[in-house]
Formats: C-alpha cells, sequence, structure tokens
C-alpha cells in the first residue's frame, strides 16, 4: 500500500509508564511517549536525569522496575530479541572492542544481526561510508581518536537500516565540522525512521529535532516542539537595542513608557555603547513598536534584533541542578 | 546457531590480535614441560606412558584456565561492550555459548601444542596410545569445567582480577575433594557414602579414571553437566548484574 498524504504518522516507540528504581533512589519515573516515524526526538535533560537510564530501557538493557516499551509492537521485555532487531542502538560513551579494526568490529556486528558472507562485508562497507570512516578502516579502534571512535559506534548504529534509532548523544566529542556531518546523516534518515536522541548540547535541539522532550529526576517536564519551548523562554520576542551611552538613560525611560513592554533591562556597556533588552508583556510582538520609537527619538542605533528565545533559559528554568538533587537525596536518607 | 558462530569468531580472534594468546601458550608449554620433566622426572622413570604428564593438568589448570576466563564478562563489563553486546538481537545465552567455546577452544589448541610429548613417548618406547587418546579427551573436558567454572564468576565482576582469584579458589575446592590429603582426614571417622560423596565431585577422581584408559559414561556426565551448570549459572548473572 502507497503511503497516502493524509496517512496518521506511525507510532514506532511506545513507552507507557516506564520507571526504573535502583534501590530507593528512582530513576525514571513513571514517563510516558509515543515516537512516530519521521520524528526525530531530542532528549533533554541534566546529568542524572535518567536519560541514558531510560534509553537503556528502551535498547532491552535494563529491565524496568514498571511499565513498557514496544518498538513496532513488539514488547521489549518479553519479545526482546524481536524489539532489538528493529532497534539501532548507540549507548553511552560509544563503547566498542578496542582490539579490533573499524572493519572487524562492523563485519562483527553485521553478523551478529544474522547478515552472512558478502551481505555483511557490504552493510559494513556501506555504515562506513555514511559515517565517513573509510580512511582508518584498517586501524584498532584503540588507537582512533574521539571522533572516529563516536563514528564507528553511529556506524554499528545504522549497519542494518533499523527503522528505530536510539542514540545516546551522537555528537559527544566530536569537533564542529564531524557534529555538521552528523547531523546531516541524522536529518538524511529521519524522514524514514524515529529517531530518539540525547543530548545536552541545546543547539543540537534546534539544528535536527523535530521534537524536544526536557527530563528532570526522572519525569517529563517539557515535551514540544523546539520553537515551542524557546516560545516559553524570557527572551522570547525579547527586543535589544545598541545605542551610545549618552542616550541610554532617556531611551530606557521612553521603552519603559511603552504599552506592550514588561522590563527593560541594561546590559555591559562598553566602547561608549549601551545594550539595552526590552521584554514584552505576555508574547506580544514589540520589535516594530521599538523601531518606531527609536525612529521617533532620532537615537543614534548601532544594532536593533529580536531574539525566538534562549533553550538554555527554558531548560535553567524547569531543571535542577545536580548538586541540588543530590542534597535533597542526602535529606532524604538522613 | 549462527550468532553462537559470530560470537565465537570473535572472541576467539580476539585471543589472537593481542599477545594474550602467544603469551598463554608458551607459559603453557613451558609449565607443562618443566613440571613433566623436572618435576616429574619423566626419563627417569623409565616408563613408556603419559601418566606423569597427564597428572600435572589439574594443577596446572587451576591457575591457567581461570587466567584464559577472567576477562571473559569482566572485561566486557569494564569496557562497557556488554551494554552493546546485550542489545544485539541475540540471545544471553549465545553469547554465552559462543564465548565459553571459544575461550574453550583456544585453551585446546595450547593442548594440542603439547603433541611433541607424545612424538616423543611413541619414539622412546610402546606406549598405549588409545589410553593416551582418553587422557587428551578427559584432560580437554576437565579444563572446559574449570573454565565454565571461572566464566561464571567473571560475570559477576569487572575486576579482572578479583575474577582471577576467586576463580582460583573455587577451582581449587572443586579439585582438592579428591586428593589423599583431604579423603584421609574424612576416612577416618565419616562414613564411607560421605567420603564417596566428596570425592566424587572432585575433578581429580573423575580425571584419573578417565586418563586410566576407561571412558566411563558417568565422568563424561560428571563434567559435561559440570559445564551446563555452570553456563546457565553464567546466563543468569550476566541477566541479573546487567545494572552494575
Amino acid at each position: 500500500m502507497l503511503p497516502g498524504p493524509f496517512e496518521p504518522p506511525a507510532a514506532m516507540i511506545i513507552i507507557q509508564g516506564l520507571t526504573k528504581k535502583f534501590g530507593s533512589i528512582t530513576a525514571v519515573s513513571g514517563i510516558d511517549l509515543t515516537v512516530a516515524k519521521g520524528e526525530v526526538l531530542g532528549f533533554l535533560g541534566p546529568n542524572g536525569a535518567g536519560k541514558s537510564t531510560t534509553m537503556k530501557m528502551i535498547a532491552g538493557y535494563f529491565t524496568p522496575t514498571a511499565g513498557r516499551v514496544s518498538i513496532l509492537g513488539h514488547d521489549v521485555e518479553t519479545d526482546t530479541i524481536a524489539a532489538q532487531a528493529q532497534l539501532g542502538y548507540l549507548p553511552e560513551g560509544a563503547p566498542a572492542y578496542g582490539d579490533m579494526t573499524p572493519r572487524q568490529f562492523l563485519c562483527f556486528i553485521a553478523e551478529a544481526r544474522g547478515f552472512i558472507g558478502k551481505e555483511a562485508k557490504k552493510r559494513a562497507a556501506d555504515a562506513a561510508a555514511k559515517t565517513e570512516l573509510e580512511p582508518v578502516m584498517e586501524q584498532p579502534i584503540d588507537t582512533l581518536s574521539k571522533g572516529f571512535k563516536r563514528r564507528v559506534g553511529l556506524a554499528q548504529a545504522i549497519l542494518h537500516d533499523p527503522p528505530v534509532l536510539v542514540m545516546d548523544e551522537p555528537t559527544d566529542g566530536l569537533d564542529p565540522n564531524q557534529k555538521h556531518s552528523v547531523r546531516q546523516l541524522i536529518r538524511g534518515m529521519a524522514a524514514e525512521k524515529a529517531i530518539i536522541i540525547s543530548t545536552h548540547l541545546l543547539e543540537e535541539v534546534e539544528a535536527v529535532c523535530t521534537r524536544a522532550v526536557i527530563i528532570d529526576r526522572g519525569r517529563i517536564v517539557a515535551d514540544g516542539t523546539p520553537s515551542y519551548l524557546l516560545s516559553r523562554s524570557r527572551h522570547h520576542n525579547a527586543v535589544t537595542v545598541a545605542l551610545p551611552v549618552a542616550q541610554a538613560a532617556a531611551a530606557k525611560a521612553a521603552l519603559q513608557a511603552q504599552s506592550g513592554i514588561a522590563s527593560v533591562e541594561e546590559g555591559p556597556r562598553n566602547d561608549g555603547v549601551a545594550t539595552l533588552t526590552a521584554y514584552p508583556r505576555g508574547n506580544a510582538l514589540i520589535v516594530e513598536q521599538v523601531s518606531a520609537l527609536a525612529h521617533a527619538e532620532q537615537w543614534d542605533v548601532k544594532e536593533l534584533y529580536a531574539e525566538a528565545g534562549r533553550l538554555d533559559d527554558v531548560f535553567r528554568a524547569i531543571t535542577t541542578p545536580d548538586a541540588q538533587r543530590a542534597r535533597e537525596r542526602a535529606g532524604a536518607a538522613s | 546457531m549462527r550468532p553462537v558462530l559470530a560470537i565465537f569468531k570473535r572472541e576467539f580472534a580476539a585471543y589472537f590480535a593481542t599477545p594474550i594468546a602467544y603469551v598463554f601458550i608458551v607459559i603453557f608449554l613451558l609449565a607443562m614441560g618443566a613440571f613433566t620433566f623436572s618435576v616429574g622426572h619423566f626419563y627417569d622413570n623409565g616408563v613408556a606412558n603419559l601418566s606423569v604428564f597427564f597428572g600435572y593438568h589439574p594443577w596446572l589448570y587451576l591457575f591457567l584456565v581461570p587466567a584464559v576466563g577472567m576477562r571473559l564478562w569482566a572485561e566486557e563489563r569494564r569496557l562497557g561492550t556488554m551494554e552493546l553486546l546485550l542489545t544485539l538481537p541475540i540471545p544471553i545465552w549465545a553469547s554465552v555459548l559462543g564465548k565459553f567455546l571459544a575461550a574453550w577452544a583456544f585453551i585446546g589448541v595450547a593442548l594440542l601444542l603439547t603433541f611433541p610429548i607424545w612424538i616423543t613417548v611413541n619414539y622412546l618406547g610402546n606406549p598405549d596410545n588409545g589410553v593416551i587418546v582418553a587422557s587428551y579427551v578427559g584432560s580437554f573436558l576437565m579444563a572446559g569445567a574449570y573454565l565454565a567454572i571461572s566464566a561464571a564468576i567473571s560475570a559477576t565482576t569487572n575486576n579482572q582480577v578479583i575474577a582471577f582469584v576467586v576463580s582460583v579458589l573455587v577451582c581449587f575446592l572443586f579439585t582438592i575433594s579428591g586428593a589423599p590429603l583431604v579423603l584421609d582426614f574424612f576416612q577416618n571417622w565419616a562414613p564411607v557414602v560421605l567420603v564417596n560423596t566428596i570425592s566424587s565431585f572432585s575433578f581429580l577422581t573423575h580425571f584419573q579414571a578417565i586418563s586410566s584408559g576407561v571412558i566411563d559414561l558417568r565422568d563424561l556426565v560428571y563434567f559435561t553437566s559440570l559445564i551446563a551448570l555452570f553456563l546457565s549459572m553464567n546466563i543468569v548473572l550476566v541477566d541479573l548484574k546487567k545494572t552494575d
């Protein structure tokens, strides 16, 4: 059957009430999530929030304390092998057998996934080509740079062209060029797959993800498109003006008098230039208002721009720093 | 069986990818030679059989086999590749079996390389080659039992040294329970049934039976069931201890 234009996106990963406890510590607490074909879900959260633990349960490595995960209808706990066959998984830290070369390692993965002979070799070579590993195919993995090691892990995950991909920090340790090519690779595969990546690089979410989920203390605290999350930032639609210090005080007062503007903050001054940032009331669009005001008052404007929002604002506002979590945990234990 | 084969191939090749294999084989052969000729006075005995040579096998295996088995799972755990291995669409039993068979085959290669002593004894006299073949079979089975114990213990830790020491200890108990030292201690006061039970748990008792040239079904069943038991424990341990 050909996919019609109105075919609803097929849910490929279904997570229900997923919970993992280690002794008295609850690492993941009742996560519900559905990921459809075509989605690239960015899993965000502070270190220790439960991202990796959740991914390990999706991949069938950890057994959940409660709840279930299904991959294309296969329950990961009861139908593990069938679920894992549909899954490409990059574990945290991209582990690989260091004494093997990438070619040997990828051929092993191909054989372990049931490809034999020429087909195994072809799969290994294709995966290596997609991740640009060709120059190092015959060197032991232990001797490779961090960037190549990470890509060996990526190659291993995409080798069988899985419909579901789960990758724990796929661009960790890569330089900006390598990050760019890995993101292009992910975007290129996105249409045909359901992909979950974890990251704490917020720019990565904006670059590759169609949906961002923020997790804190084992719970989902935000779930939406990257632009939805940006709109929750206090910088969303904020307008910044740079102008000579001499005009700053008057300009600040004039801006504060505007109806759409909630508050104005002055940034650092340098070279006789002051920056003022105006925060809108609600979601009001104030950039035209500010621009018109600058024209009318004849400010000597050096710069004027509106912001879409800052993800790290949102991130900081809704997650808990690790030190605070540790204190609370220690407090609960004593 | 295909995943078992894939694991087997990788593991077996891994021994030879590093100096481990060569160091092990050299030490294995040197130790076998040293015990047979210097300690066991092979030439002075003037007997054309290999009972001296095989007599030392349990004691050499006691240290050498845990050295092969200690890395099987502890290394995997330490490197984090355990997560990779267990998220491939391969059942745990296949990984356990593939790793075990690879290590066992590797020990088998080392054992086969002792063939010059078999040639020597045939050159010097007319040994009963049937007994020698039976002894080799028995020795290989016994090595498998030591290995299954070591592999299961390796699955409990990410530290190879701990895996080695604990394996040697457990293997020692399984060996010593048939030695005269232990049996004499029990013989004077314990009922015969108990003495026989303790003795029947020993590698020595069963290996001596096989290496006398009689391949008794009971001895074969003993070693194979011991291997099966520890491999089953290995599977359970890998499954249970994933979170560490």
